[in-house]
């Protein structure tokens, strides 16, 4: 009777493979491994260059951002081109009114203009959900940040990161440092890590900025740097917004930088061969120290190719499910018409 | 049911000698093996011919002209060549030769890399009038008929499996 | 039109009533009850109420009507339809309207559309200061002159206490009861889901309890201090009920309701980001739940209402945080209050007492009643009778309601208002 109770997974098809890539949760390991591994395939093993590939040629992709950020934005539209699809992008401002007609109408419009897969960032949680509950059935939503809700192909680029330079997400311990409670970013990595299996996810900042109740996401609260980050694998250090300091959530950058910049004195008290990540843009002096961002343990950098590579593999894999999709149901309608004549020519002996 | 005997070892010792008679051979040729099967039939020619450059392996899985039939194959690896293509002769190595669809796919991927000298087209077997693209292999292991469909397993050992549609049935295995 | 309703089980919980016997209509007017007919009366239509229940019409003291403005689906002709559908034949609209309702000029306009429709009672509730913007009282006397039962600032609390001491002093001398929603904006903090494991999960911008229950504090001292009659609107907290007991208890004359929806739904409903879930104030945890429901039993909660919030579907086509808050609920209240008795152990006579007898006094009314001579405005319920919300059926123009598909027992048949029989049940 309830909403929780009465829905199916949306972003799977009938055969349970990938049709939307909306959050993490509800999904399979196998789902996140298979987005993995297909990302391997995009990454020359030799010069770490990305491949370009025509796997989406004919294939129309449409960027809508109602949620500026030309960061993101240009990372999809490199991965799409990479990917050889068609490629356009909006930049829409969510004008004043709330009336459904523009947003919906806007969509609507849009799909007419024959577009595959929309890729949509937008400041309200569950936006992504929304849109993929009002397309065509033949069309693709890709969530690239919805509110403070979700933003799964960041947390999959890190994953990827973490895999290359751990093997496995499996038993690891990994920090999250940072704003918990404003970030869709975070609570996308704590569902990929939870559903890899981590064996501990750390979250660890003040507590103005942890959400009501993060034992729900299944995480241990810090608020206490040093003991957060001991005999850790990994440390994710997450950007703190302006916004923080104007609504006496935390007194200023610098002390912040006091007690949760990541040093080199602290990065020792993780594993030594720990890696730092930080799903960027970096602020250095109040996340991170320079030193830490461009030193040896820092995987910073390669995160940004990481994140084209997985782009694409969440791409192509819910292209691919598309195409095979119809194909069983192409197999389905002639075993049934092949039943159907059989029953005929049985009642014709007769 | 299954017919012939193919040995697969004796084969190879065919194209190596067939390999040995092309110019491209003194050229440094590196040589490419297309994945799965074409990769295993490369690494025993590799090996025997001692090519002092590694072996390069293409996954066409992203190349294939029938993506909006049966999307991606799950089992899709990297592709890897370590080596510049620019101006080099290729030696593409591929288990069966049969509508030409892979040739073509590996054909653009390779010059997806760079610019090659040149392309050889070696193939362990040659699934004859099945061609759906004009392409013909340099090099041919042996040719059968169109109508056999063959299964390659390994790497070792490398057998081949021929599958005879008519009796509808697959098991035979043939060293 | 003389009417007599026969054998049927008559509810009143202002005559202690619950009995199996007749009931007598004349002139718009309660008749009598008993076996025995009034001296002199002979029906001129009888009704046959064997297995029926007769409960008396239904007071609902916050429901919107649609009108004026547009902000809102439908209008008084539609909404007040809806209202009889559900049994409902008294509704209190605040003052939340386009233009709101904080002038003698709406007052009269709300009571000449009621008229016109002529299907339930419609008591205005006028705005406590103008425009709602808590600054400036309206013509607080202007109001009570013109009809309005009570004052209220709808949705929009008084953030600044010393205006609402002020406001609360100055209607003290007329003698109207005040309805306050509780609620600190900037605790709120533009939430929308109940800070809890939801709103953690989802992500969804969170309303402290404390957003609450710190204003209720402030509110419970400033009417305490101003002597005031007040009534607290659609509590949704634990602690809050806790405060209302304890106030009873030191003996301020402070009554309270909440919304029927928040003793069937909780926190975790938001789940699916389905709009139809976004109220306010939002959905809380179980205990609130329980809380609530506990407080209902036992008589902290006096009253229960709809919020009645019709809109355009628009209003709910859109990401949860960008939809409008609200229920099309006039239709659900009584089905839900009864599912809260089949299911939750409540006390029929508490039940209706809460949707009849408290609503009345709480307004100062003697209404609410089946008494000799109160006005006939009841209705005729089949207890045994089984449904399913099918919101396209509602008679509301406002169709956002999250219990589509909940199956009800206890249906309305006909509802009578001033003896005159305003709605019956198309499926029966």
């Amino acid at each position: 009777m309830s909403s929780r109770l009465s829905s199916p997974n949306i972003q799977l098809n009938e055969l349970g493979k990938l049709h939307h890539f909306l959050t993490l949760e509800g999904l399979k390991q196998h789902h996140l491994v298979e987005i993995l591994d297909t990302a391997e395939s995009f990454i020359n093993p030799n010069t770490n260059e990305i491949k370009k590939v025509p796997v989406l040629r004919g294939k129309s992709i449409m960027n809508l951002f109602f949620e500026p950020s030309t960061r993101t934005r240009t990372t999809f539209e490199i991965a799409e081109k990479r990917l050889s699809a068609d490629v356009s992008s909006l930049d829409i401002q969510t004008s004043a009114t709330k009336k459904g007609e523009s947003l919906l109408d806007t969509l609507w419009n849009l799909q007419a203009m024959q577009a595959n897969m929309f890729v949509i960032r937008h400041a309200q949680s569950g936006a992504a959900q929304f849109f993929a509950q009002h397309v065509a059935p033949d069309v693709h939503v890709l969530n690239a940040g919805d509110g403070q809700h979700a933003h799964p192909t960041q947390a999959m680029l890190d994953m990827f990161t973490i895999r290359k330079h751990k093997g496995d997400i499996f038993d690891l311990k990994i920090a999250i440092v940072g704003d918990l409670l404003h970030s869709r970013v975070v609570r996308s990595q704590i569902q990929a890590l939870s559903i890899l299996e981590a064996r501990e996810i750390r979250v660890v900042g003040p507590k103005t900025l942890m959400p009501e109740s993060p034992e729900a996401l299944g995480v241990h609260v810090y608020h206490d740097m040093e003991e957060g980050i001991k005999g850790v694998d990994v440390i994710i250090m997450v950007r703190l917004q302006n916004e923080r300091m104007t609504s006496a959530l935390i007194p200023s950058e610098k002390e912040f930088f006091k007690l949760y910049g990541l040093t080199e004195a602290r990065l020792a008290l993780a594993k030594p061969d720990a890696i730092v990540m930080h799903p960027g843009p970096i602020n250095r002096g109040v996340e991170i120290d320079s030193a830490v961002a461009d030193g040896p343990q820092s995987v910073i950098l390669e995160q940004v190719t990481y994140g084209i590579a997985v782009r694409m593999a969440v791409m192509s894999i819910i292209m691919s499910n598309a195409a095979q999709l119809t194909q069983y149901k192409t197999e389905q309608a002639s075993l049934e018409l092949d039943e159907n004549s059989t029953l005929k020519v049985n009642l014709e002996e007769k | 049911m299954t017919e012939l005997n193919i040995n697969v070892d004796t084969l190879i010792e065919e194209i190596c000698a067939q390999l040995q008679q092309k110019t491209i051979l003194s050229q440094s040729p590196k040589m490419i093996g297309i994945r799965t099967g074409g990769e295993w039939v490369a690494q025993k020619l590799h090996e025997k011919l001692a090519f002092s450059d590694p072996l390069g392996v293409i996954d066409i899985s992203f190349y294939r002209d029938d993506f909006s039939k049966i999307g991606l194959n799950p089992t899709t690896k990297p592709s890897d060549i370590p080596w510049e293509v620019d101006d080099q002769h290729i030696i593409l190595v591929d288990d069966v030769l049969f509508t030409g669809r892979t040739t073509r796919a590996a054909l653009n991927e390779i010059f997806d890399y760079g610019r090659p000298a040149s392309v050889t087209l070696v193939t362990l077997l040659d699934r004859k009038g099945c061609r759906e693209l004009p392409f013909q292999a340099d090099i041919v292991g042996m040719s059968l008929e169109c109508n056999k469909t063959i299964k390659v397993t390994g790497p070792e050992p490398l057998k081949v499996t021929i599958v005879d549609p008519a009796t509808l049935n697959s098991k035979e295995e043939i060293a | 039109m003389r009417l007599v309703i026969t054998n049927a089980r008559v509810i009143d919980p202002t005559q202690k009533l619950d009995q199996v016997t007749n009931l007598y209509i004349a002139r718009g007017r309660i008749a009598g009850t008993g076996n025995e007919a009034p001296e002199g009366f002979t029906p001129d239509q009888e009704i046959d109420g064997t297995g029926k229940w007769i409960l008396p019409g239904l007071i609902d003291l916050q429901a919107r009507l649609g009108e004026p403005g547009s902000h809102y689906a439908g209008s008084i002709a539609s909404e007040t339809q809806a209202a009889v559908a559900g049994g409902i034949t008294s509704i209190c609209c605040p003052p939340d309207t386009s233009p709101v309702n904080d002038s003698q000029a709406v007052t009269e306009l709300l009571q000449r559309r009621a008229r016109q429709a002529a299907t339930a009672f419609v008591m205005p509730i006028g705005a406590l200061t103008q425009a709602l913007k808590g600054e400036r009282l309206s013509g607080i006397y202007s109001l009570k002159q013109a009809g309005c039962v009570a004052l209220s600032q709808a949705n929009n609390p008084i953030q600044n206490s010393l205006t609402l001491k002020n406001a609360l002093e100055y209607t003290v001398s007329h003698d109207m009861v005040v309805m306050l929603r509780s609620e600190n904006k900037q605790l709120k903090n533009d939430g929308v889901a109940h800070s809890g494991p939801v709103s953690t999960r989802l992500g969804l911008p969170e309303i402290s309890p404390s957003a609450e229950t710190t204003a209720l504090a402030r509110d419970l001292i400033l009417v305490e201090e101003a002597g005031i009659r007040a009534h607290f609107s659609q509590l949704s907290c634990a602690r809050s009920i806790e405060m209302i007991a304890e106030a009873k208890k030191r003996g301020l004359p402070v009554t309270c309701d909440v919304a029927i929806h928040q003793l069937h739904l909780t926190e975790m409903d938001v789940l699916g980001f389905n709009s139809l879930f976004h109220v306010s104030p939002p959905f809380r945890s179980m205990q609130d739940k329980q809380a609530l429901l506990m407080g209902l039993k036992t008589g902290v909660i006096d009253a229960v209402v709809s919020d009645h919030t019709p809109l355009e579907k628009d209003d709910k086509l859109l990401p949860f945080g960008e939809s409008i808050p609200g229920i099309s609920g006039l239709e659900t209240l009584l089905p839900l209050l009864l599912k809260l008795v089949q299911e939750y152990d409540l006390d029929l006579m508490t039940a209706i007492r809460s949707v009849t007898e408290s609503p009345a006094k709480i307004l100062g009314l003697k209404t609410g009643s089946l008494e000799k001579n109160q006005p006939a405005d009841l209705c005729i319920l089949d207890p045994e009778g089984f449904w399913t919300l099918d919101p396209q059926e509602m008679v509301s123009e406002g169709k956002n309601t999250p219990f589509k598909g909940w199956e009800f027992v206890g249906k309305v048949e006909q509802t009578f208002f001033q003896g005159r029989p305003v709605y019956r049940n198309p499926n029966l």
